[in-house]
């Protein structure tokens, strides 16, 4: 169910992504609801399908968007595998290991998507690349992780719901 | 026998009462009397008639005030109806206003053939310009065909799939197009920048060129149909130890308000990779 679940809901928010939230600057940079979506997900307690999610959500970016599908897959492997290392072995504060994923999956995920550019020949000058898109997509999504974890953390709440002990 | 004339007598007095009374009354006479009685009259029945009007509109109140309340909410859903009705209508207003500006753009080209899209989405990535639109293979559009709006280019089609086609604007990063400038008629290229701008490189530096010169494609490289307007030279750096001049521009069309473009149906670009010389190994 949970993974079945995650096609219509990443699908709308890729949609979000490409109709509303591509529109919302901050300079040149914009919130990435997806990655969002996955991180929040990947944080939650008994929650056991975040890979699928990163391979659903990777997928989903890659049919809308011009770079590989493969950068976007790949971005959103990594930025699960960082969530559940932060959920498992440091963090025991979800809300905190929300922001630091988000801010490490950000740098992650823009620096995948430098690197895709440098090689398929497309200069990209990289302080521009800084202060013109990541610090404010930065900025943008970390405004972003609470209301997407508390979200996301009602959806596993009722996916997953919370069994007592007789 | 005597009671005859005893009435008569009496009518005959009665009827002259009655018409000196008339009299006096028709000579106003009778005005303080009547008034006299008449005032109390008057005030009692409108004493009574406020009150009883009054308790009317106790026993009735309850039913209008429903039928107030429900008019009420009738005429605030009319209101809401007839908002609805003039935010589509000023929606259909811009539209119709876009749609009519790209007819006279397309009549005065009468070469080319058109095809409208609406722009539905952009990439979700910050990297690329790219925008996606709402016309696919199934409408006839090809790879490379151009795309622009009635001020001027926009890119060109990048991919397609059966019902919507990706395009390429002209101020993604990897977008480059040969241009000529006017009045100079110099060649250069403008090319795209991460920040969504477009700069002009490849100016030769013998060209005069100054700011507010008009940019149009060449048509060099096959790509793009000759003398479509990009934009306007707005600054120019000039460097006598570079090969090349270059120049920021200002793009006629504004990207960020992309609605509704045109692409250009009739124009197939050339490939001209096969002609371009490789090396020959012996």
């Amino acid at each position: 169910m949970a993974v079945w679940i995650s096609i219509p809901i990443l699908s709308s928010l890729v949609v979000l992504q490409s109709v509303v939230v591509s529109r919302t600057k901050l300079l040149h940079g914009t919130a990435d609801l997806v990655m969002l979506a996955i991180i929040a997900w990947a944080l939650q307690k008994r929650v056991k399908s975040a890979w699928h999610w990163a391979v659903v959500g990777g997928l989903l970016v890659g049919l809308v968007s011009t770079l590989p599908t493969i950068v976007p897959v790949i971005s959103s492997i990594l930025i699960v595998a960082v969530a559940l290392l932060l959920k498992q072995r440091v963090w025991q504060v979800e809300i905190l290991a929300m922001f630091v994923t988000t801010f490490i999956g950000t740098l992650m995920v823009h620096a995948i998507s430098i690197i895709s550019l440098t090689i398929s020949g497309i200069p990209l000058p990289f302080l521009e690349v800084v202060s013109s898109i990541t610090i404010p997509s930065l900025l943008l999504n970390l405004l972003i992780a609470a209301p997407a974890f508390f979200l996301l953390g009602d959806l596993a709440k009722w996916l997953y719901p919370e069994q007592l002990e007789v | 026998m005597n009671t005859t004339p005893a009435r008569s007598i009496q009518t005959v007095i009665l009827a002259l009462i009655v018409v000196g009374l008339i009299a006096l009354a028709l000579g106003g006479y009778l005005a303080p009397i009547s008034r006299f009685f008449i005032n109390p009259v008057v005030s009692a029945q409108t004493w009574l008639a406020v009150r009883f009007q009054a308790l009317q509109n106790i026993i009735n109140s309850p039913q209008d005030l429903v039928r107030l309340r429900q008019r009420n909410s009738d005429l605030e859903a009319e209101v809401s109806r007839l908002q609805a009705e003039v935010i589509a209508l000023k929606q259909q207003l811009s539209e119709t206003q876009v749609l009519s500006a790209l007819v006279d753009f397309a009549r005065v080209q009468p070469e080319n053939r058109y095809l409208a899209a609406t722009v539905i989405g952009r990439d979700p990535s910050p990297f690329v310009q790219y925008v996606i639109i709402n016309r696919g293979s199934d409408d006839g559009l090809r790879r490379g065909m151009p795309v622009v709006t009635q001020q001027g280019l926009v890119g060109r089609v990048a991919a397609v799939t059966s019902g919507a086609a990706r395009v390429q604007l002209i101020t993604d990063p990897a977008s480059s197009i040969n241009v000529r400038l006017e009045p100079s008629r110099a060649q250069a290229v403008v090319l795209g920048d991460l920040t969504g701008e477009l700069s002009l490189d490849m100016i030769p530096q013998s060209a005069e060129v100054k700011v507010g010169d008009l940019i149009l494609t060449s048509g060099l490289g096959g790509n793009y149909p000759s003398d479509i307007l990009i934009g306007q030279v707005t600054g120019v750096r000039q460097i006598e130890t570079d090969l090349f001049q270059h120049a920021s521009v200002q793009p006629v069309v504004d990207f960020s308000k992309l609605e509704i473009v045109l692409i250009i149906t009739n124009f197939r670009p050339v490939e001209i990779s096969p002609l371009v010389p490789t090396s020959i190994t012996p």
